[in-house]
């Protein structure tokens, strides 16, 4: 089973779900291996503190001139769409930050002078904890797309974890990042906080759902400020509330510290048993 | 005319509510950018009216024309996207995997697939409070090219700007360190760092001054919910001196935050009187010496 976690907006404490709850599900013996997707700004490594058994580094195809058998026909970058190439009358030149790696350039050259080659874009980083794998996408400063590493990072968590439970914390957003992260999941859980901006971007983020064809959830972090109105819009939409987790200051500490919250806050840990009572139901 | 970015790599910071309150510090001197266009909230601050509305155009889409189409395959065969599935034995475009590449549509041998333009969102101009304008953006459901909308966004606060002869555009940027956030940072004459003390906070701070470095940005940073964590303060301060990034304000982890967004309101709005408002206040004063002294 694969999980997203996901929110439209950010710091509304998906790092904090899919860390316990990896964790908890771990301490009940369960498979469980947690991938953090918010590659730009990965997170999920500061709170369970595991260990880097290795790295992988993580490439995107892109052409590379090679001048040689170049008749200069300009067709490379006629065919590029994304205006990666540009022809001078002597030279080719490519930037491989706009690149898509569609291949049409390199397969449609005439002479094969733009052979695809990998480019570096980032790390996929496997840690061990005590009781589960954690494995994060590291997109490289500098790298525009990130949903090529996002991509590679599910393929590498589905290959080498099959018959796991799969929990990703995805990118915070509504774009092509969080839909990377979200379309192949079997349930996407929606982290808000009850006020105008959580229920504003909320609502972005059903809707893009709904594009995807996903069944959601909500978990309403910090629960007790602001308003009841993304409960109010959970009732009317139909969207099951998974759970609600209090507002409380000093689950705000634990995370500035960079603590699992579970083992120290009583309230907090029957909210992450109220989720995964609510996933054991899905099965 | 000067931009002043507001970032802050994590989510969650107050970035929105410190850059609303600023707009509305400004008031009418200054043109607002809203380039957060994935997850927009400064409207629900700010009023906004959404006088005026542009449709944003970005990317295609292949469509096969079935009565073209002799199921030869080879589109699906050079999609390096897997967009193109059989389903009973015709073949159709994923939507949602499809970058509008257009190599399928080079390579039918029957110019069976067009591109067709893909609406990606819509864009706003909008009379807010204190007499200001606004330009900001709704980014369509499971669209993509947030970047370029960014980058519109941005333009046509800086043509409003110009034309208006406004000193200043104030822009929430967008989270991260990737596309959209790279497109918010282009041209500003000052960046301002909203983070917190927390292990997120400094660790996405980092990230984004290594960012800034690259395109030599000068920067300030605000330490929101400082008290959360007074040791990660000092190591994010710490951090700040290393980096020559000045910090120009500790704000306490207050819950007004909450409560005036609740209201529909930027904080020096809904309590004008109180120690955070005067603090924001502050800032934004100084934000401008800084800005006034460099050009």
């Amino acid at each position: 089973m694969k999980i997203a976690i996901a929110s439209g907006k950010g710091g509304t404490g998906k790092t904090t779900v899919s860390t316990n709850l990896s964790a908890y599900l771990a301490s009940l013996g369960k498979s469980v291996v947690l991938a953090d997707l918010d590659v730009e700004e990965p997170n999920s490594g500061l709170f369970v503190h595991g260990e880097n058994k290795f790295t992988i580094v993580a490439n995107k195809m892109v052409p590379r001139w090679e001048s040689k058998n170049c008749t200069y026909c300009g067709d490379c970058a006629d065919v590029c769409n994304f205006n990666a190439i540009v022809a001078l009358s002597d030279e080719i030149i490519i930037h491989p930050e706009l690149c898509h790696s569609c291949y049409a350039c390199s397969e449609l050259c005439p002479t094969n002078s733009l052979p695809m080659k990998p480019e570096r874009i980032g790390e996929i980083k496997v840690y061990e904890t005590k009781n589960f794998d954690f494995i994060e996408g590291r997109l490289d400063l500098g790298q525009e797309m990130a949903v090529p590493l996002i991509a590679q990072t599910i393929d590498y968590t589905d290959k080498n974890y099959p018959n796991h439970i799969k929990l990703l914390d995805a990118p915070p957003g509504t774009s092509c990042p969080v839909i990377e992260a979200s379309k192949e999941s079997d349930f996407v859980i929606l982290i808000t906080e009850p006020t105008p901006f959580g229920l504003n971007d909320l609502t972005l983020a059903v809707e893009t759902m709904k594009v995807l064809e996903k069944k959601i959830g909500v978990i309403i972090n910090r629960h007790g400020i602001g308003n009841n109105s993304v409960e109010e819009y959970c009732a009317k939409e139909q969207i099951p509330i998974i759970a609600k987790i209090k507002n409380d200051k000093t689950v705000a500490r634990c995370y500035a510290k960079g603590e699992l919250i579970y083992p120290k806050i009583e309230h907090f840990k029957e909210s992450i048993e109220e989720i995964v009572r609510f996933l054991e139901g899905l099965q | 005319m000067r931009e002043i970015v507001i970032i802050s790599g994590k989510g969650g910071t107050g970035k929105t509510s410190i850059s609303a309150s600023f707009a509305y510090l400004e008031g009418s001197n200054a043109v607002v950018a809203d380039c957060d266009v994935d997850a927009a909230n400064m409207h629900l601050l700010l009023d906004a009216d959404f006088s005026s509305q542009e449709d944003f155009y970005s990317g295609e889409l292949a469509v096969i024309d079935e009565s073209k189409c002799n199921n030869c395959g080879k589109c699906k065969e050079v999609c390096r996207f897997d967009a193109i599935e059989q389903k009973d034995e015709r073949y159709v475009v994923d939507k949602i995997s499809c970058e509008g590449c257009w190599y399928c549509s080079r390579v039918c041998p029957n110019d069976a697939i067009t591109m067709v333009k893909q609406k990606a969102g819509d864009m706003f101009t909008s009379n807010i409070k204190n007499d200001s304008t606004m330009v900001h953006a709704k980014l369509g459901f499971a669209a993509e090219n947030s970047g370029k909308l960014v980058a519109k966004v941005k333009q046509e606060a800086k043509i409003l700007a110009l034309k208006n002869d406004k000193e200043f555009v104030i822009t929430d940027g967008s989270p991260g360190i990737g596309c959209p956030v790279i497109s918010s940072l282009s041209g500003a004459n000052l960046v301002v760092l909203v983070t917190e003390a927390t292990v997120s906070g400094l660790h996405d701070l980092k990230r984004v001054v290594k960012l800034l470095k690259t395109f030599s940005l000068q920067a300030v940073c605000i330490i929101n919910k400082y008290d959360l964590n007074v040791n990660m303060t000092k190591d994010i301060e710490e951090f700040l001196i290393e980096e020559n990034i000045k910090v120009i304000a500790k704000l306490p982890y207050d819950e007004t935050f909450t409560q005036a967004l609740t209201d529909a309101k930027p904080i020096v709005e809904y309590n004008a009187k109180s120690h955070l408002s005067t603090m924001i206040e502050k800032s934004w004063k100084e934000i401008k010496e800084i800005i006034r002294s460099h050009y």
